[in-house]
């Protein structure tokens, strides 16, 4: 496909003084001004009713602006035909909306068979997908209905892809399966979207999937307001409004320390684990076995160390094992399993201290 | 009964493609008016229940009244095969409207929106997308009409038109029991093989309807 080669032409997407009102008279969106970045994903999110998915269908001309206009690369929207302009834009769903009636090959070679793709080549090129995708060659002709939930949102994904647009449109699409699926989808969506790099606007109401997923985030509010657009850091640190602050949730903080790696903690030397009240028990190869000490009780000796960190990990990953931790010690090991380094939570506690003021010095 | 048909087989065979003819033809004519009244109901969504109340108002007409009021109403004579015709049609036609509504309304909203998104045009959709997912549906409908038309044909024979019938009634009057058995048989048997070949046309084209649940 091109996308080895490196040919994805990359599109950027803007909001120019963008309203919508329905003719109920209920104000969906007003006066939107952003820009999604080129080969970025930026996720729209808030509560219900916030004029975010009005705002996606308003790009691929879904639902047209009551004012305003959208320019995808500087170039009107509404100069296109609608339907032409809809090839041209990959579109991802709840519940993925696959065409019962065809195959998961013919459903995703919807879009190339609509523009008049040779037939063998959209069936290579499909097949190609259904393996990007993470689905098995044998799933080819199945049916919709034969697949898991999990399943016929991959293939929602690579019906998306198939006819190569350059952006792509995704309305809440991993809110219909269950955590653990959604978390993998997630993940595996990040890795594509590394090779791809589509300009993707992405609706959902979880937070947490948007501070995941965004380059940008777009939060929403009631009566289609824009609260904050930021990136997802930007977002945690440095909310605009009570409203965001609210909407981003109570662990913002803690959330915020997974934008910076460990690397910066001063730790304390194994050795200094080796005796005294607490314990690290350590096997010959000076990997960490367990704790012992007075505050362990007796029939769990050496309790468990609850996980280790590596160089390079997030300071949330190393917060959360200082809290977990039986004595409140996160321990460092090198690549091979090997201890080599130590943190007390109030040692951690006394460096994060430092390090949000040297922030707040800085942004000041 | 052998001599019977051996000796009758010219009117046996006739009064059987009368039959045939009599039955299947609205059928066809039904599918033809149907297919857009049903896509109007669910277009234009104020138009589905005045369609769909007529249409039950219509079907609950008995089919002999039916025969005999046509023609003052629309000017043929008593004894013309049209007659049945129009009336079966109208049947038909009553029935399907509403087959051909609610197969299309079935159609998951997600996925015409979906559709539309991938840059289906309005009509391209409906016959791509709509009408073959609402296949399996509309096809249960036409089984029905189509079951339900070869038996009302019989009664066009009071009428003298043909058909089948018209073998009913000479066994009553003649009070001779073969033409009578070998009409029904030949009834059932039309209404089997009709029934069947639906079946056959469902099962090649719409293979998706029959898989199982998830795998």
């Amino acid at each position: 496909m091109a996308g080895a080669e490196g040919t994805w032409s990359a599109t950027l997407i803007t909001f120019d003084e963008v309203s919508k009102t329905f003719p109920d008279g209920t104000l969906a969106v007003e006066r939107l001004n952003f820009e999604l970045p080129t080969g970025k994903i930026t996720v729209f999110v808030g509560p219900s009713g916030c004029g975010k998915t009005t705002s996606l269908r308003m790009i691929n001309r879904m639902v047209e602006p009551s004012s305003g206009r959208i320019l995808i690369d500087g170039k009107d929207i509404t100069s296109q035909d609608a339907a032409l302009l809809r090839r041209s834009i990959g579109y991802v769903i709840q519940h993925a909306g696959l065409f019962p009636h065809r195959t998961v090959i013919e459903n995703i070679m919807t879009v190339p068979t609509l523009i008049g793709t040779d037939k063998k080549k959209a069936r290579s090129t499909a097949m190609e997908l259904l393996e990007r995708v993470g689905l098995n060659d044998s799933m080819a002709d199945k049916y919709p209905v034969q697949l898991s939930g999990g399943q016929e949102q991959r293939v929602g994904v690579a019906r998306a892809l198939a006819a190569d647009p350059p952006v792509l449109l995704m309305d809440e699409p991993f809110s219909a399966v269950d955590p653990i699926v959604r978390g993998g989808l997630q993940t595996e969506f990040l890795r594509l979207q590394g090779e791809l790099g589509k300009t993707i606007a992405f609706v959902t109401h979880d937070i947490d999937e948007a501070i995941k997923l965004g380059d940008m985030v777009a939060v929403f509010k009631e009566g289609g307001h824009l609260a904050q657009y930021a990136t997802p850091r930007e977002l945690l640190e440095n909310p605009a409004s009570d409203f965001v602050a609210e909407f981003v949730g109570r662990d913002r903080g803690f959330r915020s320390l997974s934008f910076d790696t460990s690397d910066g903690l001063v730790l304390d030397p194994v050795d200094s684990v080796r005796a005294g009240s607490e314990v690290l028990v350590l096997d010959d190869a000076g990997r960490p076995v367990g704790w012992t000490g007075p505050g362990i009780a007796p029939e769990s000796n050496p309790a468990s160390v609850a996980g280790t960190f590596k160089a390079h990990d997030s300071l949330r990953v190393v917060t959360d094992l200082a809290i977990t931790s039986p004595v409140g010690i996160a321990i460092r090991v090198d690549e091979n399993g090997t201890a080599d380094g130590v943190i007390r939570h109030q040692s951690l506690v006394r460096q994060l201290d430092e390090r949000r003021r040297q922030r707040s010095g800085v942004t000041t | 009964m052998i001599d019977y048909i051996s000796s009758n087989t010219e009117v046996i065979w006739r009064a059987f493609s009368e039959h045939v003819f009599l039955a299947l033809i609205p059928v066809l004519l039904a599918i033809v008016i149907s297919l857009p009244l049903g896509y109007l109901a669910v277009r234009y969504s104020k138009l589905y229940y005045p369609l769909v109340n007529v249409s039950s108002i219509l079907y609950a007409i008995p089919s002999l009244a039916l025969f005999l009021l046509l023609p003052p109403i629309i000017g043929t004579r008593v004894l013309s095969p049209l007659n049945i015709i129009i009336a079966l049609t109208i049947y038909s036609v009553a029935l399907m409207v509403r087959v051909v509504a609610d197969g299309l309304n079935s159609v998951d909203p997600t996925v015409t929106q979906a559709a539309t998104a991938m840059g289906y045009r309005r009509i391209k959709r409906l016959f791509s997308v709509e009408l073959p997912i609402a296949l399996p549906v509309m096809l249960a409908g036409l089984r029905v009409a189509t079951v339900a038309n070869v038996s009302i044909v019989s009664v066009g024979a009071l009428l003298g038109v043909g058909g089948l019938g018209a073998l009913f009634l000479r066994g009553l009057q003649l009070d001779y029991l073969d033409p009578i058995i070998v009409g029904i048989v030949l009834s059932v048997l039309l209404a089997a093989v009709c029934d069947s070949v639906i079946v056959l046309v469902q099962r090649r084209f719409t293979p998706w309807s029959r898989v199982g649940g998830r795998a």
